[in-house]
């Protein structure tokens, strides 16, 4: 396992072209651009304000770099540096920029939800959607990039529309069934539409792409309900996620539920293995204490971990949420299936610890993985079933079926994962910080 | 004068009652002894009689009693005493007087009587006393029991009244605790309808502020479409290409028909994919269906016949193989068929073989404690099977020369009843018939004879088989013996047993001589019979069979020279015996056969 140096980022931007050649960071109102095997800087933009969102084009041609504070959007292009766009939504106000699958569409969310701006940079047109709802996640594009799913709010309905990327033609528009609609996901086949309600209603609506309703699931009712939502990259899956601290796996035939993970305090199914990480601080003798190790070596400070395996049953730290606020900290927040399906990943806002990864062949829970920290961020490896958390710390942890590793991010200073995320290949994870990425190359552990 | 008189009365009179009264008057020698005496002490007589009655009389007479009776008023007195006594109801006795003077014998009498009386009195006096004192004591007692049961009573009472009062108070509290309950509800009632209400005005008032938001929204963006805000623009250095290279295409009725027709080609392809997998999932469950049923056949079939070669079972087996082939075949069929009943037989048939595998199954759980037995079985089995087949080719061969037979008797009458029509012919024919005739008759009693010969054979063969039979049961019995033993050499008194079983089978090995054999007969029958009792029971191995084999040895009918007769060793012993054993049961079945016409 290598370490690259360290640069610099702001607003947590850095992002790998999809075809996986660069790397674009963003540092103030600076857009760098390096090669992603050389880490040389290919380009560099100078944008006119601090930018708070960028993003590649499908065709890793563009960067989108948005800056909401003065409603601008400008794009850079890599193969002619001096061609430039800037998009300017008025007084009207952006909050949110995004690519169409295309990459020769931008779709601006004006302030309040007014209207969706789609920007044409093939013909300089500009086309709006009107009654656009604010909600969780309100707009999704098929895997193939040719469809797109609205949630729309008109006349306190929900309705959604589907829209042919290709032309912006609408292409459907129903109403959903639901009182408040908070999220849409495409399947990765892009035939079925999964629409779930607010958290006051547990429902799940299932349609198909030509505006059909297929069926819909709701698990109990007077109770917080639907929290995360995850299609199986094989479309087989349904994993819903909700504040009872359950999982419930639909199945792609009937849609019922196959089976529900539960998140017990208490682990007893023998089968799961529970790695838990544990810290030893390095044993230093006084007279080492000197002043030139203080600075020189900062390994003094960073404490190593290590994964054990604890006897079962064991028990998960569980922190009771506040019942008096809104959103509580409970249930389960995120769900990831590995990209091969066999395996997924879950986390419990009310054990903010611990990981669980749970296998898809037999339905049951594989590992569990409990951290010193609560768990901040977790990717799939795209290529392999490998798993890579982060919990703020100096460390970064990978799961595999084999088992578990904490690594140290042996970089000058400390280094506090933030949040992380691999490239297109799976060989190498990008770190960041609160102010800085770095690389990590996994590809040696690989072959060992 | 009357004390003259008198003095001399008491003490004959003493005298006189003491002789004549002490047998009838025992009960009360004392008081009466004492009576006496007083009466002997006192020297007026008359002073007795109020002393005794003081009771009874008043003090008055008391008082009087010196002025009771005198000289002058005796016959008043004697008036006096005599109504009293009349009064008391001694009625017979009275005193008389004889010229003034009173005779002693009726006073005497009278004075009896009086104290008869007055002890019957005093008796009843005492009873009535002890009656009195008894029941006073009950009433004590009864008082007692009153004022006890008053007590208890009191109590019961208060606790009567105290429980009252629990309950009482139990009553008062469900009462308010129903009041409770009743506002608690009415409570819950008014709070899910102010809970409702509110829902439903909150549901209102946010549909009232969408309502307000979406006008305002449209408000907005009409301000901003009227006020044509001159910020909102793109700039760009020059039109970027589309990224499919294709040009952007106008919209038309066209364009829709094709994005429809590609969402449903779209959705086509998925549910096309989907069934695809769907019957491929489908054919391989069916795949692996046929493989366990064909496994399961292949698993019953051989070794049924292996395990029950008797025929009855064997003819059994085969329709059943055969009926499992057919149902193979039709469940075969069923897999290209993808209709509701081809599954269903496909079901059933599997169902019916997988039935078919627990039995045997279980069958051969129930073989397998008997597997070591079946394996000394399986030679005797196989030369049964020898003779079945044996059978069955004489009976061929039978049926055969029947046929032969028949055919040419066939021929024969043919021959006889063509040439009737010409006599010349048939004269000329005759002595031709004739000697054929000679010769057909010939070779007619050859057959019957070889018919007769056949018959015996079968005859024979029959009772081969019988005596096969009894063999096979006495084998059983053997077996059965065998086990019992190997089962008692497992038990911890194997070592006691030991001795007794080598001697056992030392005279067994003693009866395959064939010499004790013909030597002497009742022996060997005695023998017979302790082998198989050895067999049967070792446990009870008899006293006797060590004396038999001492008998023989002594006889000498035992050469000194075989060793294994009195082989000490346990594993030694074993080994011979089982060396022994083929030769134990022929020579059994052999003996068997000897003694069955006896």
């Amino acid at each position: 396992m290598n370490f690259s140096e360290v640069f610099k980022q702001s607003n947590q931007l850095c992002k790998v072209s999809p075809d996986g050649k660069y790397l674009a960071t963003c540092v103030q109102y600076r857009l760098v651009v390096r090669d992603f095997s050389s880490l040389q800087i290919v380009h560099l933009y100078t944008c006119l304000d601090q930018v708070m969102h960028m993003e590649w084009s499908s065709d890793s041609l563009f960067i989108l770099c948005a800056m909401y504070k003065r409603g601008l959007v400008q794009v850079w292009s890599l193969e002619q540096p001096d061609w430039h766009c800037k998009i300017d939504e008025g007084s009207i106000g952006l909050v949110s920029s995004r690519w169409s699958p295309d990459g020769r569409h931008i779709l601006n969310t004006t302030e309040f939800s007014l209207r969706v701006t789609v920007w044409s940079l093939c013909t300089k047109a500009v086309s709006y959607i009107k009654y656009p709802k604010a909600c969780q996640k309100g707009v999704d594009f098929s895997a193939d990039g040719r469809y797109m799913a609205l949630a729309e709010r008109r006349e306190c309905k929900d309705y959604i529309s589907v829209f042919v990327c290709d032309d912006w033609h609408l292409l459907r528009h129903f109403e959903s069934e639901t009182q408040d609609l908070s999220g849409l996901e495409w399947s990765p086949n892009g035939c079925v539409l999964a629409v779930w309600d607010s958290c006051l209603e547990y429902k799940i609506l299932l349609y198909s792409l030509d505006g059909r309703l297929l069926s819909s699931y709701s698990a109990y009712e007077w109770s917080l309900g639907i929290k995360s939502v995850a299609w199986s990259p094989s479309s087989q899956f349904l994993a819903v996620g909700s504040y009872d601290e359950k999982v419930r796996i639909l199945n792609h035939i009937t849609w019922k539920k196959i089976t529900e993970f539960e998140h017990p305090a208490t682990i007893m199914n023998t089968k799961a293995v529970v790695f838990k990480e544990v810290e030893k601080r390095p044993v230093v003798g006084s007279e080492d204490l000197s002043i030139h190790q203080l600075t020189v070596d900062n390994s003094l400070f960073s404490t190593q971990s290590k994964y054990e395996i604890t006897q079962l049953p064991a028990q998960v730290p569980v922190i009771k949420p506040d019942p008096e606020r809104a959103n509580p900290k409970i249930g389960i927040s995120a769900l990831a299936f590995s990209a091969d399906n066999r395996f997924l990943a879950t986390k419990n806002d009310n054990m903010p610890q611990s990981l669980w990864v749970w296998d898809m062949q037999r339905l049951s829970l594989l590992a569990v993985l409990e951290q010193t920290a609560p768990v901040r961020c977790f990717v799939w490896d795209p290529r392999r079933p490998r798993l890579a958390l982060c919990t703020g710390n100096t460390k970064v942890y990978l799961w595999s079926p084999a088992g578990c590793v904490s690594v140290n991010v042996p970089v000058e200073g400390s280094f506090q994962v933030q949040s992380l995320f691999w490239h297109c290949s799976g060989s190498s994870l990008v770190l960041l910080s609160k102010e800085h990425i770095c690389l990590c190359y996994v590809e040696a552990e690989e072959e060992k | 004068m009357s004390r003259t008189l008198e003095n001399p009365i008491p003490v004959p009179a003493e005298g006189f009652v003491g002789d004549w009264w002490t047998p009838a008057m025992m009960p009360d020698p004392s008081l009466d002894t004492k009576e006496l005496s007083s009466i002997s002490g006192i020297s007026v007589s008359p002073s007795h009689h109020p002393l005794h009655s003081s009771m009874a009389l008043p003090k008055t007479s008391y008082s009087v009693i010196s002025a009771f009776c005198s000289e002058e008023n005796i016959p008043q007195c004697i008036t006096y005493i005599n109504q009293e006594v009349c009064s008391l109801g001694l009625t017979g006795v009275s005193l008389e007087t004889k010229a003034g003077v009173v005779s002693a014998v009726p006073v005497l009498n009278l004075l009896y009587e009086v104290l008869q009386l007055q002890k019957r009195a005093q008796r009843a006096l005492h009873d009535l006393e002890t009656q009195q004192l008894k029941s006073s004591s009950d009433l004590e007692h009864l008082q007692h029991s009153s004022c006890r049961l008053k007590d208890q009573l009191e109590h019961t009472r208060r606790e009567n009244s105290g429980l009252h009062e629990g309950e009482r108070q139990l009553q008062l509290r469900i009462k308010t605790l129903q009041n409770c309950l009743k506002s608690e509800k009415e409570e819950v009632q008014k709070l899910q309808n102010i809970v409702s209400s509110r829902a439903t005005q909150y549901n209102h008032d946010t549909k009232r502020r969408e309502r307000e938001c979406t006008k305002l929204k449209e408000r907005l963006n009409q301000l901003l479409v009227d006020k044509r805000d001159k910020k909102l623009s793109i700039e760009m250095s020059n039109y970027v290409g589309r990224s499919d290279g294709k040009r952007g295409l106008w919209k038309t009725s066209k364009m829709e028909a094709r994005h429809e027709g590609e969402m449903y080609r779209a959705l086509l392809g998925d549910y096309e994919t989907r069934h695809r997998s769907l019957m491929t999932e489908n054919s391989e469950l069916k795949k692996v269906l046929q493989l366990m049923k064909k496994d399961m056949i292949a698993i019953l079939s051989p070794k049924k016949v292996l395990v029950q070669p008797e025929p009855a079972d064997d003819s059994l087996e085969q329709a059943v193989s055969e009926d499992e082939e057919e149902s193979g075949d039709c469940s075969r069929e069923s897999v290209e068929q993808s209709c509701e009943q081809a599954r269903q037989q496909l079901t059933d048939s599997i169902r019916l073989q997988w039935r078919k595998l627990k039995s045997h199954m279980q069958r051969l759980d129930s073989q397998a404690s008997l597997v070591a037995c079946q394996e000394l079985e399986r030679d005797e089995m196989m030369s049964r099977k020898e003779q079945e087949d044996e059978m069955q080719r004489m009976r061929l061969e039978l049926q055969q020369c029947k046929e032969f037979i028949h055919m040419q008797q066939q021929l024969l009458q043919q021959q006889l009843s063509s040439p009737c029509d010409e006599e010349t012919a048939a004269l000329l024919n005759d002595c031709y018939t004739l000697e054929e005739k000679e010769r057909l008759k010939e070779e007619w009693r050859l057959f019957s004879e070889q018919k007769r010969n056949f018959e015996r054979e079968r005859k024979n063969f029959t009772e081969a088989a019988i005596r096969l039979g009894h063999e096979r049961r006495s084998f059983e019995e053997d077996r059965a013996a065998w086990l019992k033993t190997q089962f008692l050499n497992m038990t911890p008194f194997v070592e006691r047993k030991r001795p007794a079983l080598s001697e056992a089978y030392g005279a067994l090995a003693v009866s395959t001589e064939p010499e004790a054999k013909l030597q002497s007969t009742p022996p060997l029958l005695v023998t017979k019979s302790q082998s198989n009792s050895v067999f049967s029971t070792p446990k009870s191995a008899p006293l006797k069979m060590p004396s038999t084999a001492d008998l023989y040895r002594t006889l000498h009918l035992i050469p000194e020279s075989r060793g294994h007769g009195k082989c000490p060793s346990g594993e030694m012993l074993t080994k011979s015996r089982l060396r022994n054993c083929p030769t134990d049961c022929s020579v059994i079945s052999l003996v068997r056969d000897e003694n069955s016409p006896v």
